[in-house]
């Protein structure tokens, strides 16, 4: 179930864009009005989670570390590890957004006879994770050449760059293969990995399979099937997306609309799902707090505005009751100028 | 919100990156390619228009596997007419110029065809023959 649902959805998908993408007229259906709607909810949805992350109070100072804090001189203060100021934090961020660090420590536990346990390194996540999201970073920036015309030099470059050994004809993207490649191990990974199989949820395999149809579609719709693939009217239909003049100019085939469709689902898809990590991981706050907190007071935002309201100022307020009950006051209350007896 | 200035600058940096080509194109769809039909005014080719969209590069590549690396040179008959296989044997015979027809939707797509690399093109020859 937790893998069949994903399965059956990315097929209905295929199925909906496939057999949509034939019905004539629909083509400005698929074409035109899902990509708008799409990236506006990517947009939209990105921007909302982000505010809404945002305005979380972070209660505590809860930066996670793994070296030496920022102590008396003749310690050694771990700088990366226990970052104590605005750059070193920004350091340990860069570190890990661009190069995974965190993942650079995975570690596979192994469960023996005895009993005993035992914790090996483990790099092939992270190998894998840095093959997947380059790859995919690549892509992207290159499918721009379907967008921006004229064609930025920057982007001829990195497409022959990425094509330099001419496998196949039109060439095969190493990106293409890195992408695949990365996808194949992180989604074989949730199968054979016992406890990675066992907190695998439907949510985790939807996006590998949905990333791995795009990737598939899209190998094919470059490589064999090139029926009707008229990359001139698609980028037509690219560049007249962004400047707001979508046109159809030619019959595209059908494999072009389903590796659109499911991009377009993705889109929507991922400001409400774990894909959100593109933006999360800059607000976490686990990484992107100071460990000062011994020299810094860490306000929680939480904390109920309470008015000092001193002892004194208590006694001043209640002073005439309480000598009335007889409680011992600190400060005596002035003697109040009686009325002069009446003379006897 | 918290850190308002540091996520509100973070997500406009991010909206104005995925909205880029809008910005870079502004709203101007560009000139569009516009291939020039053979000078010499024949109309049929090896294949159908949207089929030689599509697929030339493979059909280039079966032929010049099939001369290069099979010696097989037998002519292609479409139609009544004899094709030879080859670039410049076929395709060029009538696409004559190269500048106007094949590097005008090669540029549009920023596409890169190797094939330049060996062959040269009836006005490159013609000026080589000047010379």
């Amino acid at each position: 179930m937790k893998y069949g649902l994903p399965l059956v959805a990315v097929i209905g998908l295929i199925l909906v864009a496939w057999l949509g993408s034939m019905i004539p007229g629909m083509q400005y259906f698929f074409g035109v009005a899902i990509p708008y709607l799409a990236v506006l909810v990517f947009l939209g949805g990105f921007v909302y989670r982000v505010v809404q992350w945002g305005k979380s109070p972070v209660p505590f100072s809860i930066q996670t570390t793994c070296g030496q804090g920022k102590s008396l001189d003749f310690v050694k203060h771990d700088r990366l590890e226990s970052p104590h100021t605005t750059t070193e934090v920004v350091a340990r961020m860069a570190l890990e957004v661009l190069t995974f660090r965190s993942l650079f420590r995975n570690t596979k536990s192994e469960l023996y006879d005895g009993p005993k346990i035992t914790y090996e390194s483990s790099k092939w996540l992270w190998l894998f994770a840095l093959l997947f999201h380059y790859s995919f970073l690549i892509i992207v920036i290159r499918h721009m050449r379907l967008f921006l015309n004229p064609v930025p030099e920057f982007i001829v470059w990195l497409d022959w760059a990425d094509s330099m050994f001419e496998i196949g004809n039109p060439a095969l993207y190493l990106t293409d293969a890195g992408l695949l490649i990365g996808l194949i191990y992180l989604f074989s990974r949730r199968f054979t990995n016992r406890q990675v199989r066992y907190i695998s949820l439907s949510s985790d395999y939807f996006p590998l399979l949905l990333l791995i149809a795009i990737g598939v579609t899209g190998v094919l719709m470059r490589m064999f099937l090139r029926g009707g693939i008229d990359i001139a009217a698609i980028k037509q239909l690219g560049v007249g997306l962004v400047t707001f003049s979508p046109v159809i100019t030619a019959d595209i085939g059908s494999i072009f609309y389903i590796h659109l469709f499911l991009v377009c689902a993705l889109l929507v898809y991922f400001p409400f799902s774990k894909l959100m990590h593109l933006g999360g991981v800059f607000l976490s706050p686990t990484r992107n707090m100071r460990n000062d907190s011994r020299q810094v007071r860490h306000i929680n935002p939480w904390n109920p505005d309470i008015k000092v309201h001193a002892y004194s100022a208590y006694e001043d307020e209640f002073r005439d009751f309480m000598v009335e009950s007889e409680i011992p006051v600190e400060k005596e209350p002035e003697p109040k100028e009686e009325p002069a007896e009446a003379p006897a | 919100m918290y850190n308002k200035g540091l996520i509100v600058s973070g997500l406009v940096i991010f909206v104005l990156l995925v909205t880029f080509p809008i910005w870079f194109n502004g709203l101007d769809a560009g000139p569009l390619p516009k291939p020039e039909l053979p000078p010499n005014g024949t109309k049929e080719c090896v294949a159908p228009v949207a089929e030689m969209r599509a697929k030339h590069m493979q059909l280039l590549n079966e032929w010049r596997d099939d001369v290069i690396r099979n010696s097989n040179r037998e002519k292609i008959v479409v139609a009544g007419v004899e094709y030879g296989k080859g670039l410049q044997l076929a395709c060029m015979e009538c696409h004559s110029n190269k500048e106007k027809f094949c590097d005008s939707c090669h540029e549009y797509a920023a596409v890169q065809p190797t094939c330049w690399e060996c062959h040269i093109t009836p006005t490159e020859a013609a000026k080589k023959e000047a010379q």
